[in-house]
């Protein structure tokens, strides 16, 4: 489980965090929704240790991270995968370069095991044909497909997702859905899901926080923010896009 | 409204900031030098993009650095009846001065500004921190290869500059300008010292490092974007240069002392 307790940061004068509380259960889909620029990215680069907070901890199994030492981070980083918003493949390596690269920083295997287990990754998201691409060549969808089977390349028992539909036509917003959903039940992971995606969220979610002005203002099951009273996630959810209402 | 004290001061704490920075890249990337996985492969790619794709442009500066050297050494030499200084005095300074300089600034031009671009795209496309999610330390993968190649490659360079521009320097005053060949050598032997080759190829590690150095940090420190990675290359190329420049005078000053 992942609990984070009064997470303050700011950038210079500008306060992202004002004391973020929230608890991430084990083997469960978590989504941190909000508006753009409310800081989820910033909260999700936190709980892998990507930024230190100015004040807080997070608790990942009982351990505060924030006081763990550069090479401790290390340690635990190798039970985390993390799909980046854009994917953030090494351009300068194939799709299965990539996929290997963890698996060549940090096993043993040999290039035969390697190969195999790069395979499978890709076949689980539909991406085998494009082992030997370049990601300069990959569409929108297939970058974050491949950098999901990189991020689960190790086994992570802790998957953070960064917009992972963002930016998607509906039809390969729902097949990552389907993928996110598939993989965490298929391996048992814990998966965060940072997104402004409201369908995407009430199809799979077990858990759903808002976060607002830096704190998280209301989180629950997917049916409890759906009957939530408060304004912002009322009109949230319900929002649709401005030239559809003028229509 | 403009407050030009204000102005000093904030660029003073910005010089002292990234000369920290940088100093602190350097600490550590020596101490991350000696650990292991030694990236023997990279290591190898990166000399091959910083030493032997530079061959052609440092041969050319070197050439023809050389021959100008010549050149005008002979218009000064001619005026006192000095012409057999001449292969002595282009030897002496290619190899205590421009071989080192000239080779280190087209390596920064060339190869230093790649480095920030390539690892500013990185740091602005998440890469970096795809690296450090990965349990990767970004500065041991990339930084490291790239320091080691360019300490060891910009000395083998300049090594090759020496020679091509004594042997442009000895073509311009020997076949074009008619000074006797034996005359040339004799000199070139007789006043230039293995100090002098030493000390200059000192200087050709340490402007080495100067670059590299400034070309990850910048490119590691990118913000904002393709204009972020733009201003990061040029901001290199500009401070790498300079610190090449004044980091000469030093090492002329205690060398050669």
């Amino acid at each position: 489980m992942i609990k984070i307790v009064n997470l303050h940061k700011a950038f210079g004068a500008q306060e992202v965090l004002r004391g973020v509380n929230l608890e991430i259960p084990k083997g469960k889909i978590t989504f941190i929704m909000g508006r753009s620029g409310t800081g989820k990215s910033v909260l999700l680069k936190h709980i892998i240790g990507l930024l230190t907070p100015d004040r807080g901890h997070i608790f990942v199994d009982g351990e505060d991270i924030t006081r763990l030492s550069e090479r401790e981070l290390m340690r635990l980083r190798k039970r985390f995968g993390m799909l980046f918003q854009e994917g953030a493949l090494f351009d300068s390596l194939t799709v299965g370069e990539n996929v290997a690269f963890p698996l060549r920083e940090h096993t043993k295997l040999s290039e035969k095991e390697i190969q195999a287990r790069v395979e499978a990754k890709l076949a689980q998201v539909g991406l085998l044909e494009a082992i030997d691409k370049m990601p300069a060549e990959l569409s929108g969808g297939m970058k974050k497909r491949a950098a999901l089977a990189r991020a689960l390349a190790l086994d992570p028992e802790i998957v953070l997702f960064d917009e992972p539909t963002t930016g998607l036509d509906p039809l390969m917003q729902e097949s990552i859905a389907r993928l996110i959903k598939e993989t965490q039940k298929a391996h048992d992971l814990t998966c965060v899901v940072i997104s402004h995606d409201v369908p995407v969220a009430f199809a799979i979610a077990d858990k759903i926080a808002f976060l607002h002005e830096g704190v998280v203002i209301e989180e629950g099951s997917p049916e409890e923010i759906k009957n939530s009273q408060h304004p912002f996630v009322k009109s949230f959810i319900r929002a649709l896009p401005t030239g559809f209402k003028e229509a | 409204m403009y407050n030009p004290v204000a102005a000093v001061g904030a660029f003073s704490i910005r010089l002292v900031e990234e000369m920290g920075g940088m100093a602190l890249m350097f600490l550590k990337t020596l101490a991350l030098t000696f650990k292991p996985p030694y990236r023997i492969r990279l290591l190898i790619k990166q000399m091959e993009f910083v030493g032997v794709k530079s061959t052609l442009v440092v041969v050319l500066t070197g050439l023809f650095s050389g021959m100008v050297l010549a050149l005008e050494g002979y218009y000064g030499f001619r005026k006192f009846g000095g012409e057999s200084l001449l292969g002595a005095t282009v030897a002496l300074s290619l190899v205590r001065e421009l071989g080192p300089v000239l080779t280190s600034l087209m390596v920064t031009a060339r190869a230093g500004s790649a480095m920030a671009a390539e690892i500013g795209t990185m740091r602005v496309t998440e890469q970096i921190d795809a690296l450090s999610a990965m349990a990767v330390n970004p500065v041991h993968y990339l930084v490291v290869p790239r320091f080691w190649a360019a300490v060891l490659m910009v000395p083998l360079l300049t090594v090759l500059a020496d020679v091509v521009g004594i042997a442009g320097g000895y073509f311009v005053g020997v076949i074009l300008l008619h000074i006797d060949a034996g005359i040339f050598v004799a000199k070139m032997r007789e006043l230039v010292e293995l100090v002098d080759i030493t000390n200059g190829l000192y200087k050709a590690f340490v402007f080495g490092a100067i670059l590299a150095i400034v070309g990850c940090f910048k490119g590691y420190n990118a913000r904002g974007g393709a204009e972020g990675v733009g201003k990061a290359t040029t901001e290199a190329v500009v401070i790498a240069s300079i610190s090449i420049l004044i980091g000469d005078y030093i090492l002329t000053s205690l060398l050669f002392d």
